[in-house]
């Protein structure tokens, strides 16, 4: 936990370089790789404890309704059940990332580089209208696409577990146009921290 | 499964002894070591069959529901074939029950337009039954077939005796003891340790006619789209009880389960389809990233890709010869149907329709495949005729009908329907006839009918 939390201090502190760096937030496409995660060796366990300052950076905070506390304080369920990680909505049939996509990813990426301890599943869903059997395949199309964003985001591939459950979950169990729509999504599912 | 004992062992024993002597001797022609006498009618016109109840021997209330549960499976099961006409039951009343072979009032028969005429006798002696049944000639009052049966289980008895009655007199494969698996969410349970309240699905067999309905699996997780080996026992399916999803085998009858594809470095994989002679398994996986067709002996080794293409590729089936496989891909820009040799060469795109999936290949003597066609808002069931060219459609928007399989005969289809509210599965003659529904508790989905 108190290796957790210094290697949270110094990576925060590097970020907010970065970002001061980078500037305002632009299209993520081509964003520069933030340097890799300090790895947690014993070396890092002996350091004093940084100081307290840098958890302060304003700048760092992502826009979103979360209180830190309820995040940190949250059994992974509780974390889940009410997710600060957006859910990317799709159109019938496509695995496209819309704006609205990108932007919900931006955000979960701005998370996921906070939260640097997170491991997530992403799952990939699907509507009632395809078939039962090519929706397993079109569903991992969406948990993969959404993957690719963060990673070019420079969240590291190996926190981003896929898995498609094709219609076999839907969220909503109607049969209308708004149902559809919310069953279209690729889902984040916090794992481990 | 417990297969009734044929106490006429004559035949077997014939058969077996003419063996050796047949490949010695050609010119001969054997001794038929069983007679049997065809049902007919007047030209053109199916045999009349008569199935009263058959015979209790004794006068417990037990034997008699069995001999009347037997002669109303045996209807049912004759009936499913249309290989015969009935006269109905309901105008047996007048006619004097027989209480033995001996007593049968053929001429009362004959009153009713009988061609045939079913009569069997029940006992029972413990937990066995021990039928005897004889397929009479009406006009002649001689039995064209008969044979005794003993097993614990009067619904397989009814079964036997129809598939054997089918086989002998209409040379037909009858499918009375095929087995439908398919997977469910009937019993409510939910996931354990997931954020989301997610029912699990299981996988569930039952009898053809959608008795015995019976759970196989219990993963508390999702157990999905599960197909029969072909010696029917064994289920292949797709679980995500490690995670990820994985094909999975439950050896019914021995209790016990192979894992097929294992590792995360396996990626995700969907949808096992057994080969004819049940030792490889075709299944979709993204091991190498994208949705590919690979094929893979039963115990997991010797994996090779099939196909090769940035689009999807999923749902295979095999080619009753085991020689090709066909399955869905969208490179064309949507879910088509395809053809490919086992050997990955002769590629042949099959459909250009809007949407098309779960492609089924139909045993023999049929040359077709089924599958799920996007008709306006949601599916109905088409069939391919692959030398023909031609397709013809089965269902026509009574809801949305999805994931044919056929039965071992090629007569008939199992799949799922919205029609009757929830997804259920239902079965379906080939040629779009004979609706019945299978199952009614939660919904039931990826239908499979054993071979």
């Amino acid at each position: 936990m108190r290796v957790a939390r210094q290697s949270f201090l110094v990576m925060a502190l590097v970020s907010s370089m970065v970002t001061l760096a980078c500037g305002k937030k632009t299209p993520p496409v081509a964003r520069p790789m933030p340097p890799p995660a300090p790895a947690t060796t014993p070396a890092e366990a002996t350091r004093p404890p940084a100081p307290p300052e840098p958890v302060a950076a304003p700048t760092m905070v992502p826009p979103e309704p979360f209180p830190e506390d309820a995040i940190t304080s949250a059994s992974l369920d509780e974390l889940n059940r009410n997710s600060p990680l957006k859910p990317v909505f799709f159109d019938l049939d496509s695995d496209a990332l819309s704006a609205e996509a990108q932007k919900a990813l931006d955000e979960n990426a701005a998370l996921l580089q906070r939260y640097r301890g997170w491991a997530v599943t992403l799952e990939g869903h699907c509507d009632e209208r395809g078939t039962a059997e090519y929706n397993l395949a079109l569903g991992e199309r969406r948990a993969v696409a959404a993957r690719a964003y963060l990673v070019s985001l420079g969240i590291p591939a190996d926190r981003l577990r896929t898995v498609s459950y094709g219609k076999e979950f839907p969220f909503d169990p109607g049969h209308d146009d708004a149902a559809w729509a919310r069953n279209r999504r690729a889902h984040f599912v916090v794992t481990a921290r | 499964m417990t297969k009734p004992t044929f106490l006429a062992g004559a035949f077997a024993i014939g058969v077996l002894a003419a063996w050796p002597r047949a490949q010695q001797l050609p010119a001969t022609p054997q001794q038929p070591t069983e007679v049997v006498t065809t049902i007919t009618s007047e030209a053109g016109a199916a045999p009349r069959l008569a199935v009263p109840d058959f015979i209790a021997l004794t006068n417990d209330a037990e034997t008699v529901a069995i001999a009347k549960q037997i002669g109303q499976v045996l209807w049912d099961d004759l009936a499913f074939e249309k290989e015969f006409a009935f006269i109905p039951r309901d105008t047996y009343g007048s006619i004097p029950r027989a209480t033995s072979f001996a007593d049968v009032p053929f001429n009362r028969w004959r009153e009713l337009n009988a061609d045939g005429l079913i009569v069997g006798t029940v006992k029972k002696t413990g937990a066995t039954i021990t039928v005897e049944m004889r397929l009479y000639v009406v006009r002649t009052g001689v039995a064209s077939f008969g044979r005794e049966y003993s097993s614990a289980s009067a619904r397989l008895v009814a079964h036997t005796i129809s598939d054997e009655i089918h086989k002998s007199q209409r040379a037909l494969n009858g499918v009375a003891r095929t087995r439908l698996t398919f997977d469910s969410d009937r019993d409510g349970e939910r996931m354990v340790g997931t954020v989301e309240n997610r029912g699990v699905r299981e996988i569930y067999t039952a009898d053809y006619d959608g008795a015995n309905q019976r759970r196989i699996t219990i993963g508390k997780t999702l157990n999905i789209a599960p197909r029969w080996s072909p010696d029917g026992r064994s289920i292949a399916y797709t679980s995500y009880r490690r995670g990820g999803a994985h094909i999975f085998i439950s050896n019914i009858f021995d209790g016990t389960l192979d894992e097929v594809t294992e590792g995360s470095a396996s990626g995700e994989n969907w949808l096992p389809a057994w080969s004819p002679d049940g030792t490889r398994i075709a299944f979709t996986s993204t091991r190498e990233g994208n949705p590919e067709i690979f094929i893979a002996n039963r115990d997991g080794s010797n994996v090779r890709r099939l196909t090769i293409h940035p689009g999807i590729d999923i749902t295979p089936t095999w080619s009753p010869s085991g020689t090709q496989i066909a399955f869905t891909s969208d490179r064309s820009g949507t879910p088509q149907i395809y053809i490919i040799g086992v050997d990955g060469l002769g590629l042949v795109k099959k459909t250009s329709e809007s949407y098309c999936d779960r492609p089924t290949w139909s045993p023999a003597p049929y040359n077709e495949i089924a599958y799920a066609s996007r008709s306006g808002p949601g599916f109905d069931i088409r069939i391919l005729d692959i030398a023909a060219g031609q397709t013809r459609t089965l269902t026509f928007g009574e809801g949305t009908n999805e994931s044919p399989a056929f039965a071992p005969n090629g007569r008939h289809l199992v799949f799922t329907s919205t029609r009757a509210g929830k997804v259920q599965v239902f079965t379906i003659g080939r040629d779009g006839k004979n609706v019945r529904q299978i199952t009614r508790a939660g919904t039931n989905l990826k239908p499979d009918w054993s071979r």
